[in-house]
C-alpha cells in the first residue's frame, strides 16, 4: 500500500503518494513543470536539467524528474531566480543548435521551439559553438542530423528500452558526444529496422524521415504518368491531428478526395490490399495446420518487424508467412491486373503509397518485391509528408467534400480497416479462416481478447472443435518474450501477429507529431486512433475480407484462387537473413 | 567476422566464457575491452563484433564505451608510441616547438599513426620528469632536454634501426 504524505508546492499543502518523483507528484495535482529529456515510457536520464525546481533546504536546484518526494517537502516551481535559471538552461541548449528554424523540417511543430517560447526566450544572450557534422543520408527511411541533436537521449532510450533494437548509442564524450550507430558506420548498415520511433520521440529534427514529397509532386505534374495512390488504414485515423483536429476522428473519404485534388488519377485503398492479404494469409495458415507446415505461423505485414526478424531471429524465418504486406500486394495488383484492365504499360504507372510508416520506404525498395522487373511501389510518403503536401498544394482539407476510393482496388471490408491497430490482422484473419475452415460464418466477430494495448495478448478460437491458440505482440521490445516461448514450447501457439510499433500501425513512425497537449507514444492518443478504426469497421456493410465483392472479382477474373500459382508469383515473397546480426537484449543495457 | 584460427580471438573467447555466466553481461564490458586492447594493442571492429555476439551486448553500446574512454585505441597503433609531454614545465621549456618539429617530420597529429605504421604520436600531461623538460617518451624510454633537432635525430635513429631490423617493437 502506498503511503500518503504531505508536500508543499509554492506554499500550498497537497496530499500525494510517497515513492513518486517530484515531477510525478506535481503532475498529479495540476502542475506541469517544463521538461525535455523526460519521457514517461523511458528511463530517467536527468540530462537536460530543464525540469529543475527549488526545494527548501537543498543547496542546488533539483531535477524534479529524478528526485523523490518526501513528507513535509517544500517545493517551489516558479520563483523568479528559478525561472531565470531554467530560461538560461534552455538558452544554453539553443546556443549550439543551428539557428535555421524557418528552413527546418520541424518549424512550427518542434518541441524545442515550443519550450524556448514558453521559457520566454525573446532575446539571445550567448553565442555558442555550433556543431558541424555531416547528415547521415544513407538510410532509405530515416535521416540523422547530429547538428540538430541536443543530446536529450530519448531516441537512444527508445531504441533500446522500448524497441530493444539498440541501433543507437552515444559515442565520444563532452561537446563531441554524438548519437550514432555502432562504429560510426552509415545508418543503412546498422541494425536499424526503420521503425521511425526515434523520429516520433525526437524533440527537434535530429531524426526525420527521408522526404519524398518533391519526387511525388514531380510525378503528379507529369502528364505521361498514370498516378495511383493507396492509403494505409492508420493514415485516415491520424491525419486529422496534422490539421489540428483532436485525435480519434477518421478522415477516410476526405483523404480520398484530397488525393484526387492533388492530382492522382486513381485513389486505391491499402485496405483492399489488406483484404487480399487475409485471403492469402488465412489460406496459408489453414494449409499449414492441415498439412503439417511450420507452426506457429507469424504475420509478415509490418516492415520493421520483417527487417527485425531477418537480423535478430533468422532461424525463425520459416515461421513467417510468405504473404507480402497489404501495400506490396496492392501495388502488385495495380501493375498487373489493373494495368491489363486499363490497357496501360505498367512502366507508365507510378504507385505512391501513403503510409503511417517509415519502414515501408525500405520495404518498397526491396528487390525481391519487384513485379516483372519493375518496382511495385514507386514512392512511399508518410502521414506527415502527405499532410504537408495537402497543405502546401493549397487544399482545404478540413472543408473538403469526401469522395469514394476508386474501383476495382478501392473497396474494403471492416477487417481491412482494423489492420492498422494491434490485434487487427489476427482478428481479420480469424474472421476469414474460421469460415474457410468450418464452412460456417463466425457470428461474434469482435475478438476482444486480442484487442487493447498490453504488450502481449493471447486468445483461443474453437474451429470445428479444434483449438487454435493465437498471440498478438506490438512493439519490437516485446518480441523476444513471445519468440522465446516459441523456441521453448513450439506447440504453444498456432498463429502469432507481430507489429513493430507500439499500438500497431496507428503508432507508426510516420504519424503526425505529438502536439503541445500530448507526448509521443501517448497511449490515450493511440486508443483514440484505434477507436477511429474500430468505428470504420462497425460502419462497414462487409466486415469480413472474403465478403469483399471486388476481392472475389479479382480472384474470379485474374488470380484464380488463394495460393494459386499466380498468387504465389505476385502476392508472396521470401525473406533472407541479414547482417549485421542483431543482439537480442532481454534486460536493459543502457 | 574474426578470421578462423585467430589466436587472439580464441584467447578473448576463453576470457569471455569465464565471465558469461556471472552477473549482467554489461558489467564485464570494460574488463573485456581491456583484455582486447591487451591482445591487439587496440580495439578492432571484428573483436567488438565478437564481444557483441558472445556477451549479448549491443554494438552501439560497446562503441559508446569504447569511444568514451581515451584509454581505448580504435585504430591499430604504430610500432613505436611517442608520448610527448605537454605539461606545464615542458611547455614552458619549449614543448610546442618539439611538437612542431615532430609533426613536420612525421606528418601526423596527436592520436595519429604514420602511414608506414612505425610511429603513433600521443600527448602526455606529465611524465614526472620535469627536471629533464622538455621530455618525450618512446615506448618506455624517456628522452630529456630535447631540442627540435634532437627530437628529429632520435626519430631518425629509430627509423634507421627499424630498417636494419635490429629493433624490437614497443607494442604488442
Amino acid at each position: 500500500m502506498k503511503q500518503m504524505i504531505t508536500i508543499y508546492v509554492n506554499d500550498k499543502a497537497y496530499q500525494v503518494e510517497s515513492g513518486q518523483t517530484i515531477m510525478q507528484a506535481t503532475d498529479g495535482i495540476g502542475f506541469r513543470i517544463p521538461r525535455l529529456c523526460y519521457h514517461p515510457k523511458l528511463s530517467i536520464e536527468g540530462a537536460c536539467r530543464v525540469c529543475i525546481v527549488e526545494v527548501e533546504g537543498a543547496r542546488n536546484y533539483i531535477a524534479s524528474c529524478s528526485y523523490p518526494v518526501n513528507d513535509g517537502m517544500r517545493i517551489y516551481t516558479n520563483t523568479v531566480p528559478l525561472r531565470r535559471a531554467r530560461r538560461d538552461i534552455v538558452e544554453l541548449i539553443l546556443d549550439n543548435h543551428p539557428d535555421d528554424c524557418h528552413t527546418c523540417e520541424r518549424d512550427g511543430i518542434c518541441e524545442l521551439q515550443r519550450l524556448a517560447y514558453s521559457m520566454g526566450i525573446r532575446r539571445r544572450h550567448f553565442e555558442g559553438e555550433k556543431k558541424n557534422y555531416e547528415k547521415d543520408l544513407s538510410s532509405i527511411s530515416v535521416i540523422r542530423d547530429p547538428n540538430k541533436c541536443i543530446l536529450c537521449g530519448r531516441c537512444v532510450r527508445l531504441c533500446s528500452e522500448v524497441q530493444h533494437v539498440n541501433a543507437l548509442g552515444y559515442a565520444n564524450r563532452g561537446f563531441q558526444t554524438v548519437v550514432m550507430s555502432a562504429y560510426d558506420r552509415p545508418f543503412s548498415e546498422s541494425v536499424c529496422t526503420n521503425c521511425g520511433q526515434c523520429i516520433n520521440v525526437c524533440p527537434t529534427a535530429a531524426f526525420v524521415e527521408k522526404n519524398y514529397t518533391q519526387e511525388l509532386f514531380d510525378k503528379l505534374n507529369d502528364s505521361s504518368v498514370i498516378k495511383i495512390a493507396q492509403v494505409a488504414p492508420s493514415v485516415r485515423a491520424a491525419i486529422g491531428e496534422a490539421f489540428g483536429i483532436p485525435p480519434g476522428q477518421a478522415f477516410e473519404r476526405e483523404v480520398a478526395a484530397a488525393l484526387k485534388k492533388l492530382g492522382f488519377t486513381y485513389v486505391f485503398d491499402t485496405q483492399f490490399g489488406a483484404d487480399l492479404t487475409i485471403m492469402e494469409e488465412a489460406s496459408e495458415f489453414l494449409e499449414r495446420i492441415q498439412g503439417n507446415g511450420v507452426l506457429p505461423m507469424v504475420t509478415s505485414c509490418s516492415s520493421a518487424w520483417m527487417k527485425y526478424v531477418e537480423q535478430f531471429y533468422p532461424d525463425l524465418l520459416p515461421n513467417v508467412s510468405t504473404c507480402k504486406s497489404p501495400m506490396s500486394m496492392l501495388s502488385a495488383m495495380a501493375k498487373t491486373y489493373f494495368a491489363e484492365k486499363i490497357k496501360i504499360d505498367p512502366a507508365k504507372i507510378c504507385v505512391a503509397a501513403i503510409m503511417c510508416c517509415t519502414a515501408k520506404k525500405y520495404e518498397a525498395a526491396r528487390p525481391e518485391l519487384m513485379v516483372n522487373g519493375l518496382p511495385a511501389t514507386d514512392i512511399v510518403v508518410t502521414t506527415r509528408e502527405i499532410a504537408w503536401m495537402i497543405r502546401s498544394a493549397g487544399i482545404d482539407f478540413l472543408h473538403i467534400e469526401g469522395e469514394d476510393f476508386d474501383a476495382p482496388l478501392g473497396l474494403s471490408s471492416g477487417a481491412g480497416a482494423i489492420f492498422g491497430v494491434t490485434g487487427g490482422v489476427m482478428e481479420a484473419a480469424i474472421r476469414t479462416a474460421y469460415e474457410l475452415y468450418t464452412g460456417e460464418t463466425l457470428i461474434d466477430i469482435e475478438v476482444n481478447a486480442i484487442r487493447g494495448f498490453q504488450g502481449i495478448k493471447e486468445g483461443k478460437v474453437l474451429m470445428d472443435g479444434k483449438e487454435i491458440r493465437v498471440a498478438v505482440v506490438h512493439g519490437l521490445g516485446h518480441v523476444y518474450q513471445i519468440l522465446d516461448m516459441v523456441r521453448n514450447e513450439p506447440g504453444r501457439f498456432h498463429f502469432i501477429e507481430i507489429m513493430g510499433c507500439p499500438g500497431g500501425c496507428i503508432g507508426g513512425g510516420g504519424q503526425p507529431y505529438a502536439g503541445s497537449n500530448s507526448v509521443p507514444l501517448d497511449e490515450e492518443v493511440l486508443q483514440k486512433r484505434a477507436q477511429a478504426l474500430y468505428g470504420l469497421d462497425r460502419e462497414r456493410t462487409f466486415r469480413r475480407s472474403h465478403e469483399n465483392p471486388h476481392v472475389q472479382k479479382l480472384y474470379k477474373e485474374f488470380l484464380g484462387r488463394p495460393l494459386s500459382s499466380l498468387s504465389h508469383k505476385l502476392l508472396h515473397t521470401h525473406y533472407t537473413p541479414k547482417e549485421p546480426r542483431g543482439i537480442i537484449t532481454r534486460e536493459q543495457t543502457a | 567476422m574474426a578470421v578462423a584460427g585467430d589466436q587472439n580471438i580464441q584467447t578473448l573467447q576463453e576470457y569471455m566464457r569465464g565471465l558469461k555466466s556471472t552477473g549482467a553481461p554489461c558489467s564485464h564490458l570494460i574488463a573485456i575491452l581491456h583484455k582486447t586492447q591487451e591482445l591487439y594493442g587496440y580495439l578492432p571492429r571484428e573483436a567488438m563484433d565478437e564481444i557483441a555476439l558472445t556477451m549479448d551486448i549491443p554494438r552501439a553500446h560497446i562503441w559508446g564505451v569504447a569511444t568514451f574512454y581515451h584509454y581505448f585505441n580504435l585504430t591499430r597503433p604504430g610500432r613505436h608510441s611517442i608520448a610527448l609531454c605537454m605539461g606545464t614545465a615542458c611547455f614552458v621549456k619549449g614543448a610546442a616547438d618539439i611538437l612542431e618539429a615532430i609533426k613536420n617530420k612525421l606528418n601526423i597529429d596527436f592520436g595519429e599513426t604514420t602511414g608506414d605504421g612505425l610511429f603513433t604520436l600521443q600527448q602526455a600531461r606529465c611524465l614526472g620528469a620535469c627536471g629533464l623538460a622538455p621530455v618525450m617518451m618512446i615506448n618506455d624510454k624517456i628522452y630529456g632536454s630535447l631540442t627540435p633537432e634532437k627530437a628529429v635525430a632520435i626519430l631518425d635513429d629509430y627509423a634507421s634501426r627499424e630498417k636494419k631490423g635490429v629493433l624490437h617493437t614497443g607494442n604488442v
